[in-house]
């Protein structure tokens, strides 16, 4: 059947009153994610078909891309590449549908851009795993379902061949969250803390021991994610700067005015690489261009956000209450508040200076740091 | 639809040039050739210009050009900027010919499509699509009297293309006096354009802004080039050139100023691809005021991450940094596009 026959097919069946209905209406016709196979919400269709879909079907209900980002960003994919046929069926229609929010347990406080250094310990028993660690920066760990979760299985091998990747259930005894608050004031994100938490073997994603090959394919599709969608010009964060300009003659001054030109530019240079990157891959040309758009969203959005508090002259702030929030608000808070929050950009997913090795090694081809890290068992590494 | 990819005809366009460059102007060669007598290889550009029929891009087939858009033409200037090659293709077949058929001048038209005649726009290469300064040559009947400084592609020219009082008059170039001064840019010296009571032809009326501005927005191309070359001959280098027992390229303090280069690179492409499509003021500006500074930079990059072969004169570099800083110059500066911006975006100041 040909697409535009199942969207119209859609449109007459479901009814978009009912978010979750249609959202499931959506997926059993195929039409979540074309590109999945055929009963796993997709068609086993082309990616680009997908761009047809959303067009069709913009004005219907939405996953909630800010509640489900490593849903449907990171934990989706993750499971189509590695998941048996039981998981993919389990999953993935309650991730789509937003029934089933999940979260990331990657983070340790011992291991950061080193994430292959992670402690946290899954050790076999029986048909169960029992895992023990501490997971840190886990946002949205309070309203998850399901966590994706790297752990550390054999100690006694270099660190990035003893790891397997899990699903963790976290409504199982012994997950503890706990937020974790942030400059900005509120708790964005979590501490995770796991204390004898028993997971069936088949919550298992790929073998034993092949856990950073696992994460690998994640955080591949976290900074597409993060970087990766073009908007419309002069939108976005300069778009919030060029109206405080626009709005408020008062406060130009000349040498504001060439930081908010310059800065101009370089979003709209950076806007126009990621509708080519999107251009490159409908034409299944997918280019290295990727890896670098989030090292390039990074540093305009701190200098934007930077230069709107600067030129408004606001020493105030909006709220300092220690306060649960439910995502990135950078539109709806204060200057201020997309100041701090923005500092966070160039961390998570990914530290700017660990996207500039990969941006340096992948992509340019250029030779690695020595490491002394890479044949040494992990139990025996310096920490 | 727009788009900012190359298509295929592009591809095959630009693989021509390069073989025909690598082939006739390696770095080597044009080294040798900015201090003879004779810096433009003239040689290679009727190869370019007949055999690969680049100067008949922008012409219309009914003049005996070939019809082709923007993008193409920004594809060869990519694989020029690459070359630092000294041709005039810039200067005769994309600024002059834009004025030749601004004016509508059908019998120069064929002769530039056919690669028999070279033109060169007799206005400052420093010139911008913003504020023109009053022409510096009068006409008065048939004759032309003024003189024109910092012209580009002067001494290349079988004929010159001299703006004066609206219209565009046409000048043997035997019948100017055309001298050219020591340049910044060894590859595109400039010369000063005197003219004494000229024998000149009204070609017709000609809008020069316009014409400046098309060549602003393709000189983005060529910059996209130079930015090009300079990074990929400065990672083969760091990949190389070991110090402390290992590649410099695998120092992290090398390696991020590299990936930091590579996004430039990455934004020239798309803006410069984005002019070339889109030959809107806007898009204009964004693309120089973004590529010229990107070429300088990765110019300046490529010296310091070379050490000091890269301040040699032997090395091939300088052509590239001289290029680079020239054309940023050139049609107005970075800051000339962005405060044109301040208009066309609705930011004013």
């Amino acid at each position: 059947m040909d697409v535009r026959d199942r969207i119209a097919g859609l449109l007459a069946s479901a009814d978009p009153a009912d978010q979750v209905g249609f959202l499931r209406a959506r997926f059993e016709a195929g039409l979540a994610w074309v590109h999945f196979p055929e009963g796993l919400g997709g068609l086993g269709a082309p990616r680009d078909l997908q761009q047809v879909v959303e067009k069709e079907l913009a004005h219907t209900p939405q996953p909630n891309i800010g509640l489900q980002a490593i849903g449907l960003g990171m934990a989706a994919p993750t499971i189509l590449a590695f998941g048996t046929q039981e998981q993919k069926e389990r999953f993935l229609r309650p991730l789509y549908t937003g029934e089933e929010i999940w979260c990331q347990l990657f983070s340790e406080p011992g291991a950061g851009s080193d994430l292959a250094t992670l402690a946290t310990r899954a050790v076999r028993d029986g048909d169960e795993w029992v895992v023990d660690g501490q997971k840190v920066w886990t946002s949205g760990a309070h309203h998850a379902r399901w966590a994706i979760l790297v752990t550390r299985t054999d100690p006694d091998v270099p660190k990035h061949r003893g790891m397997t990747y899990f699903v963790c259930d976290m409504s199982a005894p012994g997950v503890e969250v706990r937020p974790l608050r942030q400059i900005t004031g509120e708790a964005e994100f979590n501490e995770v803390f796991l204390t004898g938490v028993r997971l069936s073997d088949d919550l298992r994603l790929g073998e034993v021991g092949d856990g950073w090959r696992v994460a690998q394919t994640t955080l591949m599709n976290e900074r597409v994610a993060i970087g990766g969608t073009p908007g419309r010009r002069g939108g976005g964060m300069i778009g919030v700067v060029s109206d405080t300009w626009r709005s408020r003659p008062d406060l130009r001054t000349p040498e504001l005015h060439q930081r908010l030109l310059k800065l101009w530019v370089e979003s709209e240079v950076t806007r126009l690489s990621a509708v080519r990157l999107r251009e490159q891959l409908a034409a299944g040309q997918p280019g290295p261009e990727g890896s670098g758009m989030k090292l390039s969203f990074a540093k305009l959005n701190q200098e934007l956000t930077g230069l709107d508090l600067e030129l408004r002259r606001d020493l105030g702030y909006d709220d300092w209450s220690f306060r649960r929030s439910e995502d990135v608000d950078m539109l709806g808070r204060g200057p201020g508040y997309r100041y701090l929050r923005a500092k966070g950009n160039s961390i998570e997913g990914g530290t700017s200076e660990i996207l500039r090795n990969i941006v340096s090694e992948r992509v340019l081809g250029l030779p690695s740091e020595p490491r002394i890290d890479k044949d040494v068992p992990w139990k025996d590494l310096p920490r | 639809m727009t788009t900012l990819l190359y298509t295929e005809v592009e591809e095959e366009l630009r693989a021509a040039v390069r073989a025909l460059l690598a082939d006739r102007c390696p770095p080597s060669a044009v080294l040798k050739r900015v201090e003879s007598p004779a810096p433009y290889d003239l040689d290679l550009w009727k190869t370019l210009s007949r055999e690969i029929g680049v100067a008949g891009l922008l012409i219309p087939e009914s003049y005996g050009g070939a019809g082709a858009s923007a993008s193409e033409v920004a594809v060869v200037l990519e694989e020029l900027g690459r070359g630092a090659a000294p041709v005039p293709f810039f200067t005769s077949s994309v600024l002059a010919t834009r004025a030749a058929l601004d004016a509508g001048a059908a019998d120069l038209l064929g002769r530039l499509a056919s690669g028999d005649t070279t033109a060169a726009l007799a206005v400052p290469f420093t010139a911008t699509p913003y504020h023109r300064a009053a022409d510096t040559v009068e006409a008065s009947g048939t004759t032309l009297t003024g003189t024109v400084a910092d012209v580009a592609g002067a001494e290349a020219a079988d004929v010159l293309l001299v703006p004066a009082g609206g219209a565009l008059y046409l000048v043997e170039a035997g019948h100017a006096e055309i001298t050219t001064r020591p340049s910044l840019d060894l590859t595109r010296p400039v010369a000063t354009v005197a003219f004494s009571g000229a024998a000149a032809a009204r070609l017709g009326s000609c809008d020069v802004a316009e014409v400046l501005r098309f060549g602003a927005g393709l000189l983005a191309s060529e910059q996209l080039g130079v930015a090009e070359w300079c990074l990929e001959t400065t990672l083969a280098y760091v990949r190389e050139r070991h110090q402390f027992a290992r590649p410099i390229g695998s120092f992290q303090a090398i390696k991020h100023r590299l990936a930091d280069l590579w996004l430039d690179v990455v934004r020239a492409r798309a803006a410069a691809r984005n002019a070339a499509a889109d030959t809107s003021p806007l898009a204009v500006a964004v693309a120089q005021a973004w590529n010229a500074g990107v070429a300088v930079h990765v110019a300046e990059e490529a010296v310091q991450l070379h050490g000091g072969i890269g301040m040699t004169w032997e090395h091939p570099i300088h052509l590239y940094l001289k290029r680079a800083k020239a054309t940023e110059i050139a049609l107005g500066t970075p800051g000339d596009h962005r405060a044109a911006l301040a208009e066309l975006a609705d930011l004013p100041g």
